[in-house]
């Protein structure tokens, strides 16, 4: 996962002209921009919308129609909980409740810190070792509410360090 | 300049063995052996599968490979110090030669037969383990050979809609078009599945063979693998397969010399269900939102940017080297009814022993949750289990002999989908997952029609009302009431089978609907 960095019109720019040309670009830029900026950025929308001859309003429809992509930047990492049933059957209802409780926050929302935000996911892929837990890019089975401490305890320790 | 090999050890690389650990075990194991003057070959495979027991580290003698697992890092010292490099069986976590444990040695692996056993990436292992067979023999043959063989195989799709992949193919083929494509759907949604997954990150380059022999049997030269976003490390891995296949001339615009040519890419969803649809996976391809579309047209004549296009499942491509390979009888032999071949099917939820399980189609969900599941995680009884994603029923202990047949699973009022197998103890709540299942309906509806769109909403408040006991039985009957409405009046699959698990729940477990509010609750 990217951090979020301030875009650019120019960056922008870049990652739309390297991939306008493939049919159906949209998802491809959207990705593009997503990965390098942490967020598709409002002013993005008029770039993207001129470069492939489509109005704001249908760039705007794409965006919020599918769940990964997001206006606003998220926290330096997220943390995505699998809500779906293979989960639930071995415990994810309760650490889901942990977590919100842990981490004082709901889903789609950023701590204090803006260090993690939380998303919901509907399946992983790993759903004979669940509750999983997907951090970035790395996903981790049978996470307990113990383990998902350690595990947030431990993003927010990385920036300490590196700042130290 | 000769280099000493030392003895192969393998680990895991996929995303549960990973999940669980896998890459501190390689680690701790390099360390290790270098700190003992110990010579490894270090191979990172793909998981055979065996969820339970990942990181599931093997050891190559000249008796075969002999497993260890499930390992953690801390274990790799007495490991080494047990004999582990030279597959001795001291251990507790010993589990003797791996091709001889039950789990693996009951199945009849086809789709499966590599996976596990290869590096993922290395063509040199494809090749020595029967691969691109398949496409040396379509390559020598006329595009209606192909279809005929894949025809004769018996072969339906293992998206879940269970269509003839052969009578698809033929359409396509017999539609005039200046341009065809391929298109793979990989957006493998369904809780409770990973098959597609293990296909693509532990066998990328079976995927790989078998749309080529698509683009072959059909005319089509370029290929979409439509992957979803919740698989980053497939993404990487079918990236990398795709430019090796490439450069080693198995893919691109002259394949082995035969002057044909075939084109592949990957592209990424973004976190929405329905795009599993094949309508609204076309749509978000050509970048757009996941719409479904009204069939007909079907997507074999008007595809992709309205042009022929075959849109077929992970596992239907990955079955189609070998029935390429071996001849389609090979794989018709396999089954029951008009199920043919494998079924791969997957353990996962309140499980044992969770994991890739690949039988011929006719073994009973009881056999396969017990002998190859052995029951639940927890130890309580099971009770519920939920077959096909969350689109399918729960079927109650009454229904567990049912043999895994499309056609039995139809006739019960449940599907075989996708093959997931969710198991649940007695301590689930069947009214919330009825509540959970109207919710993901919400959550993922494309919005286009109002049954689906609307119906969902009221099926979560309508559930609320019940479990509250606000005019209980009033709701009930609306509960029902708009179950038929979504069954009957929805556009596609998602609104259309939603109620399958709301009402297999209302059905067999009908006291959970029934209990005092805020009573019996956790």
């Amino acid at each position: 996962m990217s951090k979020p960095r301030e875009g650019n019109p120019q960056s922008v720019q870049a990652e739309i002209d390297a991939l306008k040309h493939k049919p159906g670009a949209l998802l491809p830029i959207l990705h593009a921009i997503q990965d390098r900026l942490g967020f598709i950025p409002e002013a993005a929308i008029a770039q993207i919308a001129d470069a492939l001859g489509q109005t704001k309003a249908e760039v705007h429809g794409v965006i919020s129609f599918y769940h990964h992509f997001r206006t606003t930047p998220p926290g330096r990492h997220v943390v995505q909980i699998c809500r779906a049933e293979a989960c639930q059957a071995v415990g994810a209802r309760s650490l889901e409740a942990h977590a919100k409780a842990s981490l004082g926050i709901d889903y789609h929302h950023t701590t204090a810190d803006r260090e993690i935000t939380l998303e919901a996911v509907y399946c992983l892929g790993n759903c004979a070792c669940g509750p999983s837990v997907r951090v970035d890019d790395r996903v981790l089975g049978r996470v307990t509410p113990e383990r998902f401490d350690a595990l947030t305890d431990a993003l927010r320790t990385q920036i300490l360090e590196v700042a130290g | 300049m000769s280099i000493r090999v030392g003895v192969r050890v393998f680990v895991p690389c996929d995303t549960t063995a990973l999940s669980l650990g896998a890459d501190d075990v390689a680690a701790r194991l390099e360390r290790e052996a270098q700190a003992r003057g110990l010579s490894i070959t270090l191979v990172r495979n793909g998981s055979r599968g065996a969820a339970w027991l990942e990181p599931l580290v093997e050891v190559e003698t000249a008796n075969g490979r002999m497993a260890y697992g499930p390992v953690s890092a801390d274990d790799i010292p007495e490991l080494l110090d047990a004999g582990m490099l030279e597959g001795r069986e001291e251990h507790a976590l010993a589990l003797g030669a791996t091709e001889a444990i039950s789990y693996f040695a009951r199945q009849q692996r086809l789709t499966f037969a590599r996976i596990g056993v290869t590096d993922p990436l290395s063509i040199v292992d494809y090749l020595a383990h029967d691969g691109f067979r398949g496409l040396e023999a379509a390559l020598a043959r006329a595009p209606r050979e192909i279809v005929e063989e894949v025809k004769a195989s018996g072969l339906r799709g293992r998206g879940g809609a269970a269509f003839p992949t052969g009578i698809k193919w033929q359409t396509v083929l017999d539609t005039e078009a200046t341009q065809k494509y391929i298109v793979c759907n990989a957006d493998e949604g369904d809780s409770g599945t990973f098959a597609d997954r293990l296909v693509m990150e532990c066998d990328p380059y079976m995927l790989i063979e078998g749309m080529t022999i698509a683009g072959l049997a059909v005319g089509a030269t370029q290929g979409y693998i439509y992957l979803r976003s919740e698989y980053p490390l497939a993404l990487e891995i079918l990236q990398t397969a795709i430019a090796r296949a490439e450069a080693a001339g198995y893919l691109g615009d002259d394949i082995r010399h035969s002057g044909k040519c075939f084109h592949l890419e990957v592209r990424l969803g973004a976190g929405a269900y329905i795009c599993g649809e094949e309508t609204s996976l076309l749509e978000s391809l050509e970048g757009k939102r996941g719409l479904v579309r009204a069939k007909p047209p079907l997507p074999a004549i008007e595809g992709l940017f309205g042009l022929p296009t075959v849109v077929n499942n992970v596992l239907s491509l990955a079955a189609v080297p070998y029935i390429l390979a071996e001849g389609g009888q090979a794989y018709a032999d396999y089954g029951m009814g008009r199920s043919r071949g494998t079924l791969a099917l997957q353990l996962a939820g309140n499980v044992q022993r969770g994991g890739l399980v690949e039988l011929a189609f006719g073994a009973t969900l009881h056999e396969l949750m017990e002998e190859f599941g052995g029951g639940t995680l927890t130890g309580r009884p099971l009770r519920a289990v939920q077959v096909g994603g969350p689109l399918g029923a729960y079927l109650p202990q009454s229904q567990w002999q049912l043999p895994l047949d499309y056609e039995a699973f139809s006739a019960a009022g449940a599907v075989l989908g996708h093959g997931g197998v969710v198991m649940f103890d007695d301590s689930v709540d069947m009214a919330e997952q009825a509540r959970f299942s109207m919710e993901f309906c919400k959550v993922e509806s494309c919005g286009k029609c109002t049954p689906c769109r609307i119906g969902s909403t009221r099926g979560v408040e309508v559930i609320d009302r019940i479990r509250a006991d606000e005019d209980r039985d009033a709701n009930l009957a609306l509960l029902e009431d708009l179950c038929e409405t979504m069954v009957d009046g929805s556009l596609c699959a998602m609104g259309g089978m939603t109620p399958f698990p709301v009402q297999s729940a209302l059905t067999h477990f009908s006291a959970d609907f029934r209990r005092p509010a805020d009573g019996g609750r956790s």
